[in-house]
């Protein structure tokens, strides 16, 4: 018998007899009623405490600020995606006003071919993120060919865009409403805040094996709620 | 390096611990802040009915770990993820070993696992040519310093930034410094460029999903998703338990364990790997495989009562609530889990032979079971284990290995007289009454007990005595002492 077999046959013919399941119940976790800009608040306010950095900002030059902000952090290289509308924009952005922009890079290749240049050259990625959680102040990630895990892990600095309405009340909402459990991507992520420690005498120090910080890019439209996508249908 | 005999040795730890003032100020300063961080995280919530749902996920997995473990081999294969079972902590550690040498790997970068603790992974890795290196920053302390950790989640917590500063600067060739913003970045630095280098990524698993084939991972520092992402190949070590039928089971048990564990209200990363790096994708582990060990799980998952240890998310909190681990720091139990949960889990790892000493180092406060996340009664299995060591096979046979290790023919002679003496009143007055005549006589030591304490004394009159003296209408005579 191998061991899975002997693990298994020992678990099956359990002295105890066999145990009772016990049903979930799981509103704790699930009922929230909160507004979108409740939602909205709260994410900020938790991603915030954890060392975030939220900007709020509109689709309609989102781009601006993202230069502005960059310039400020003196960053030199920034990782884009070459698909995804984010990248897409970006590029359309840096195209016209060349000499505010750093150099944009994308992530063509696979690792084994520039992992010393992500590594030691790329200061700062931008990816897209497929909503957030107000309740703990997350973003979720599923990384992509587009976008690979380690854009959002290695460089120093991780831009993260995230959509106004696609922010979720609890994690339990969005795995449900995503159906994530009808096919999960090779990688999923929640990141909440950049990279930290506490090991040396529960000191905290950020920026320990992934991103020193994390910035927030909140895209929302200038119609006064966000009701404003239903309304243009 | 702790090994298992050490355990025996746990009253001279207990003893040095105590009387070090450097150990009791950091773990003092260490777990009041996490008690009063766990208080805040959990401000707002219905707490009782979180960890109900807590318990139950953990218990809903329990009760049918054969099938998930089986739905769980089958959904990560599927996903292109090698399943590997191990009875036993030196087979697992040589199936590592296989892979390890099949790809021709030298040397492997660890992200926190407390089952290859339990393996001694690194040990075995470094005695067969293949460099171990851990790569949470409290870990490659320990590491450095050649000790283990102190806690299960802060495993370094034990050391102060002097004496940390002090070892970087031998080990690694850092400027002494008192930054920790310094220290921080020079590990970083030296991590990332093993990263890099490394041919294999070890990790340990929290919850493993059998529904969808989901390894998930929490933590802090992003050394976790390093270790997973970046080596061409990743190896994940976790006990059989640690399933979980469901992803929306995950929903109550991340609810609770950061904030059990640090008074987070998540960690910053929590990870979640359903396979390999697939043609399409341009980074991620080539392969990945998970390796299920038992080490005495099956066992324990056979009585009704032991059961509740397994549903343990290894958060730590009966850690930090311990007044008796707040004393004398992880190292004093001399085992790979320490703490409350060390006290009940250990027993059945290395027997109660070795671990006698650990379900009586507990002052059987209940702390730990009121802060457990998923409800495992923590100070009754103290008992129940207590039990299974002075039994004896007739009364109450056992599987328990070790089982009546610390029974005394003495002792039971005594207590077999005492119940003797119980069941015949007339003897029984006659006993008391020549014992409180006898008095005097009474030593003022005994033994272990009179060390810290006085010895009560014996009253003058029995009990039966004074009763009867006062249905006739007599004072009573005042105790004297």
């Amino acid at each position: 018998m191998t061991a899975r077999q002997r693990i298994l046959q020992k678990l099956r013919e359990r002295r105890g007899g066999p145990l009772k399941a016990p049903a979930a119940d799981l509103a704790i976790v699930s009922e929230r009623d909160w507004q979108p800009e409740e939602k909205l608040a709260l994410f900020t306010q938790m991603i915030e405490s954890v060392q975030g950095e939220v900007h709020r900002v509109d689709r309609t030059h989102w781009c601006d600020e993202l230069a502005s902000l960059l310039a400020q952090r003196h960053i030199q290289q920034l990782l884009i995606p070459r698909q995804h509308t984010v990248g897409q924009q970006i590029r359309d952005a840096a195209d016209q006003a060349y000499s505010a922009w750093p150099r944009l890079r994308h992530y063509d290749q696979t690792i084994e071919q520039w992992q010393p240049e992500l590594f030691h050259e790329v200061d700062a990625a931008i990816t897209s993120t497929r909503g957030a959680i107000a309740e703990t102040g997350s973003l979720i990630l599923w990384p992509t060919q587009d976008e690979p895990r380690l854009a959002s892990l290695v460089p120093p600095l991780h831009i993260a865009v995230l959509e106004a309405d696609q922010v979720y009340a609890t994690f339990h909402e969005a795995i449900t409403t995503q159906q994530w459990a009808n096919g999960m991507p090779t990688n999923a992520l929640l990141i909440s805040g950049p990279s930290k420690t506490a090991d040396i005498e529960q000191t905290l120090a950020y920026g320990v094996h992934g991103p020193k910080a994390l910035l927030v890019l909140i895209l929302e439209s200038s119609a006064p709620d966000a009701s404003y996508k239903d309304n243009i249908q | 390096m702790t090994t298992d005999t050490a355990v025996r040795d746990f009253h001279p730890r207990a003893h040095a611990a105590l009387n070090n003032p450097q150990i009791r100020a950091n773990f003092r300063k260490a777990m009041d802040g996490l008690m009063s961080k766990r208080q805040q995280a959990f401000e707002g919530w219905a707490l009782d009915t979180l960890r109900e749902q807590g318990a139950k996920a953990r218990l809903r997995a329990l009760a049918k770990l054969p099938e998930l473990l089986e739905q769980l081999e089958t959904q990560l294969t599927a996903n292109g993820i090698q399943v590997h079972w191990a009875e036993s902590p030196d087979e697992a550690c040589r199936i590592i070993r296989e892979i390890c040498e099949a790809r021709g790997a030298k040397s492997v970068i660890k992200g926190k696992s407390m089952v290859s603790e339990e393996m001694h992974l690194n040990a075995y890795l470094e005695a067969h040519g293949i460099e171990a290196l851990e790569s949470d920053l409290g870990e490659y302390i320990v590491q450095m310093a050649e000790e283990t950790p102190s806690h299960i989640i802060m495993p370094a917590i034990h050391k102060n930034t002097g004496e940390i500063s002090e070892l970087m600067h031998h080990k690694t060739g850092t400027q002494r410094s008192q930054d920790v913003e310094y220290l921080t970045a020079s590990a970083r630095q030296q991590l990332r460029e093993k990263f890099m280098r490394a041919d294999v990524g070890l990790s340990g698993v929290n919850f493993a999903v059998a529904e969808t084939g989901t390894l998930c991972l929490v933590e802090n520092e992003g050394n976790g998703r390093m270790t997973t992402t970046v080596p061409p190949c990743h190896i994940a070590v976790t006990g059989i338990e640690k399933v979980v039928e469901k992803l929306e089971d995950i929903t109550p048990l991340l609810a609770l364990l950061p904030r059990s564990a640090t008074g987070q209200h998540i960690t910053t990363y929590v990870n979640m790997i359903s396979g390999p790096r697939q043609p399409e994708e341009r980074d991620g582990p080539e392969a990945v495989h998970l390796v299920l060990l038992d080490n005495g799980r099956s066992d324990i998952y056979q009585d009704d009562e032991l059961l509740d240890t397994l549903r343990c998310i290894r958060c730590g909190a009966c850690m930090n609530h311990c007044p008796v681990y707040t004393r004398v720091g992880g190292h004093t139990y001399g085992t790979t889990y320490p703490g409350p949960i060390g006290k009940i889990l250990m027993p059945h790892l290395i027997g109660l032979d070795e671990g006698r000493h650990l379900p009586s180092a507990s002052s059987l406060c209940g702390a730990c079971g009121e802060v457990c996340p998923v409800k495992i009664p923590i100070p009754k299995l103290l008992v129940r284990l207590r039990r299974e060591a002075v039994d004896g096979d007739q009364l109450h046979p056992s599987q328990m290995s070790g089982h009546g290790v610390k029974r005394q023919r003495f002792e039971v002679m005594i207590w077999q007289s005492w119940a003797w003496l119980n069941q015949h009143p007339r003897l029984y007055r006659l006993a008391t009454r020549i014992t409180t005549r006898l008095r005097k006589l009474q030593p003022h030591r005994l033994g272990a007990w009179t060390r810290y304490r006085t010895a009560p004394r014996l009253a003058p009159k029995t009990l039966h005595e004074q009763m009867s003296e006062r249905q006739r209408g007599k004072p009573l005579a005042e105790v004297k002492r």
